[in-house]
């Protein structure tokens, strides 16, 4: 028995190896290659100290990324969400062709977003895209809303929620299907409105998932990034970039593989502390039964 | 019969058919190819591959699609920085600095006699040339090159009362031109624009197609030095922008690139500017009658070059480097050089290709192609710097501001200067 710690050490090993292999090597790698420069051909990488810390706090393409993905998730998280809540509603009756519904509430999920992007490309296209055809035939003008800084963020945003709420909706099904009938016939007894029943009972039941599934969203936002690549590039002038598709621009476009390691670092930074934030708060509001 | 007893067999068939695959002493190269535009690149670049590798045993060689531009980009430095570098790729020509910065590639110059070097390197057009060669050497050699041409719809030209054979000349014919096509319905919404330059993902490209007309070389001293701020790059700006704002015959924002031929032919626009590489595209799918036109002249004509060069990477062996450089002058020879440009539209890249029979059968067929080659004549160099990434990134943030109406030209480029400098300095 006193050899447990052996058999401790070999159950963690397939999964330690991995883990350290693939996340926290190479965490540590970007923190250490944030402190120094690029090398470049002959030119041999030196210690720069906070030289890219610096850097970057006067570099305005990164303050524009940063506030680009704040306000892309503080859109389209809630936005998900509540989308995903009432479609969940929606479809958790008894009603013919339901799981006809469901299927088609989840397809955006199953669709990969690259062809998904390919899609509402064209259907954002000015002229004679789907949204501008639909729109002549009351007489308005065309638009190009994906090419405006302006609203070319939003459009962005559009196809995220389209793409996400689906897949949340999923979760809260499967939770809607777990709470007691008899909360709902008490409910009934009580002749309490519809909205106070929500509100006192399924949306106080959903908070776990609701918390599981707001974790999900604050990764996806500073995450998925495939459609950026498709339909915009990050433009125009920066209007639709966000963090990572900045670090994949300044790392596997520029070849600055150290400053695209100093944003990295950022963007570790925010995702932990945004994590920490939901376990640790969120967490007291959360009724596990 | 036991599992081991199939995996064995598989093993040694895969053995077996190793051996007779691979000629003794063959030499393994592999080379990058992206794809920029629609039609037969990609199924024409493994075909030609795989008819070379027939007529020579000794070779064996892996053309691998790699995406477009930048991902073949991204894909063969990455490869080179872990190792394993393909021993040839066909990359964006302006990547050169870059390349040779980060010291991945090698001069063509030492693996060529001095004969070739003459009737080789000296066989291609000037113009192409400019984006392939830096202190005195040659590093690219070019292959599916372009050039932005001017595609006008005949169909168009006549419903408005033009003269369907005459495409704009020059910056004044262009406005009134476009003023005369572009068409609105009772709503006062426009049904028919005048005219699209695509200006989404790499705006500088076909702006250099109004820049160089108006004068203006945006960078110069072998990639060290950027002009952005030089009052003809300001006027081309302020020009562009005005397209869309002032004369009204230019959707405004930031126009698509990949829509650009699908809106041509939809009739969304009646001329538009594109690549010649989209030749056999257009060609192919328009339902209208259409002519192909240099870019219009402001003080001259100009146009940028484009489009991707061959270029060798240093992590190889000298042999590797050899035989590269034979498939490089075999793949660029005419008649190889012309079965590229007629399945694709791009420019062959030498003339003796062009006095070719079929290269006239095909020329007397689709006219268009010879003005890109014409147009060469007045073609320099597509902006090309050290680092090139981030300083064309930082000109086509500033000359999307412009375009969007966030900044003032002169601002914008003043600004994009100071920030190209700043890159470019430690290079001088």
């Amino acid at each position: 028995m006193k050899h447990r710690w052996i058999y401790a050490w070999l159950m963690l090993l397939p999964a330690m190896t991995l883990l350290v292999t693939f996340t926290h090597y190479p965490a540590i790698r970007t923190i250490i290659n944030s402190f120094w420069s690029t090398g470049r051909g002959r030119r041999q990488s030196e210690f720069v100290g906070l030289g890219n810390y610096e850097r970057m706090l006067g570099d305005d393409v990164f303050w524009q990324v940063l506030w680009n993905n704040l306000l892309y998730a503080a859109i389209t998280i809630p936005l998900s969400i509540a989308i995903a809540i009432s479609m969940a509603l929606f479809v958790h009756r008894k009603i013919p062709g339901i799981g006809f519904l469901r299927m088609s509430y989840f397809t955006p999920t199953v669709l990969p977003l690259i062809a998904v992007a390919n899609i509402w490309l064209f259907f954002y296209t000015p002229g004679f895209g789907l949204i501008d055809q639909i729109r002549s035939f009351f007489g308005l003008a065309q638009q190009n809303w994906m090419g405006q800084p302006e609203t070319a963020l939003y459009t962005m945003m559009a196809v995220t929620i389209w793409k996400e709420a689906g897949f949340f909706m999923i979760f809260y099904l499967a939770a809607l299907q777990t709470i007691p009938p008899s909360l709902y016939e008490a409910a009934a007894i009580e002749a309490a409105p519809r909205w106070t029943v929500f509100r006192r009972i399924t949306f106080p039941l959903l908070m776990p998932t609701t918390l599981f599934v707001s974790v999900n969203a604050v990764i996806n936002a500073f995450r998925m990034i495939d459609h950026i690549f498709v339909m915009t590039g990050g433009g125009p002038n920066n209007a639709t970039s966000l963090l990572l598709f900045y670090i994949y621009e300044v790392a596997f476009r520029q070849w600055d593989t150290a400053y695209g390691a100093t944003l990295t670092v950022v963007m570790l930074l925010i995702l932990s502390l945004l994590a920490i934030g939901q376990f640790f708060f969120l967490d007291r509001k959360v009724h596990y039964r | 019969m036991s599992i081991h007893y199939i995996y064995n067999l598989g093993r040694a068939a895969a053995v077996a058919g190793a051996l007779v695959a691979t000629p003794a002493l063959a030499v393994d190269l592999e080379f990058y190819f992206p794809v920029a535009v629609g039609g037969a690149a990609a199924d024409t670049i493994e075909a030609l591959t795989a008819e070379y590798a027939k007529a020579n045993p000794e070779v064996n060689i892996k053309a691998i699609y790699a995406g477009s531009y930048s991902d073949a980009s991204a894909k063969a430095i990455t490869a080179a920085r872990g190792g394993n570098a393909p021993q040839l790729s066909v990359l964006l020509s302006p990547d050169m600095y870059t390349l040779i910065d980060e010291d991945l590639i090698v001069p063509f110059d030492d693996y060529i006699s001095e004969a070739d070097m003459a009737d080789w390197i000296g066989g291609f057009y000037p113009a192409f040339m400019l984006n392939s060669q830096a202190e005195g050497k040659t590093w690219g050699i070019p292959f599916q090159r372009s050039t932005p041409v001017m595609y006008w719809n005949k169909d168009a030209f006549k419903a408005a009362g033009l003269d369907p054979e005459h495409a704009p000349e020059n910056w004044d014919e262009l406005v009134t031109i476009g003023q005369a096509l572009t068409r609105k319905d009772e709503n006062g919404n426009v049904t028919q624009w005048g005219l699209r330059i695509p200006s989404a993902g790499f705006p500088y490209w076909l702006f250099q197609g109004l820049a160089i007309p108006n004068g203006a070389i945006l960078a110069t001293d072998e990639g060290k030095k950027t002009h952005f701020d030089t009052p003809e790059v300001i006027e081309a700006a302020r020009f562009q922008y005005d397209l869309a704002h002032k004369y009204g015959i230019m959707a405004p924002g930031a126009i698509e690139w990949g829509a650009t031929p699908k809106a041509f032919f939809e009739g969304d626009t009646a001329i538009m500017w594109t690549t010649t590489g989209n030749l056999v595209n257009v060609t192919d799918n328009a339902p209208f009658e259409f002519g192909v036109a240099m870019l219009p002249a402001k003080k001259t004509r100009g146009a940028p070059t484009g489009g991707g060069n061959f270029f060798l990477f240093k992590d190889s062996t000298d042999e590797q480097k050899q035989a590269a450089v034979e498939f490089v002058k075999w793949i660029t020879a005419p008649e190889q050089s012309a079965k590229w440009t007629i399945a694709t539209g791009y420019v062959a890249p030498r003339p003796e290709t062009w006095e070719l029979p079929v290269m006239k059968d095909y020329v007397a067929k689709v006219p268009g192609a010879l003005v890109a080659r014409d147009q060469l004549a007045f073609a320099k160099a597509e902006l090309s710097t050290y680092q090139n990434s981030l300083v064309t990134k930082i000109f086509n943030d500033a000359l999307g501001s412009v375009l969007a109406g966030q900044a003032d030209a002169e601002t914008a480029m003043k600004e994009a200067q100071a920030k190209a400098e700043a890159v470019l300095k430690p290079y001088r």
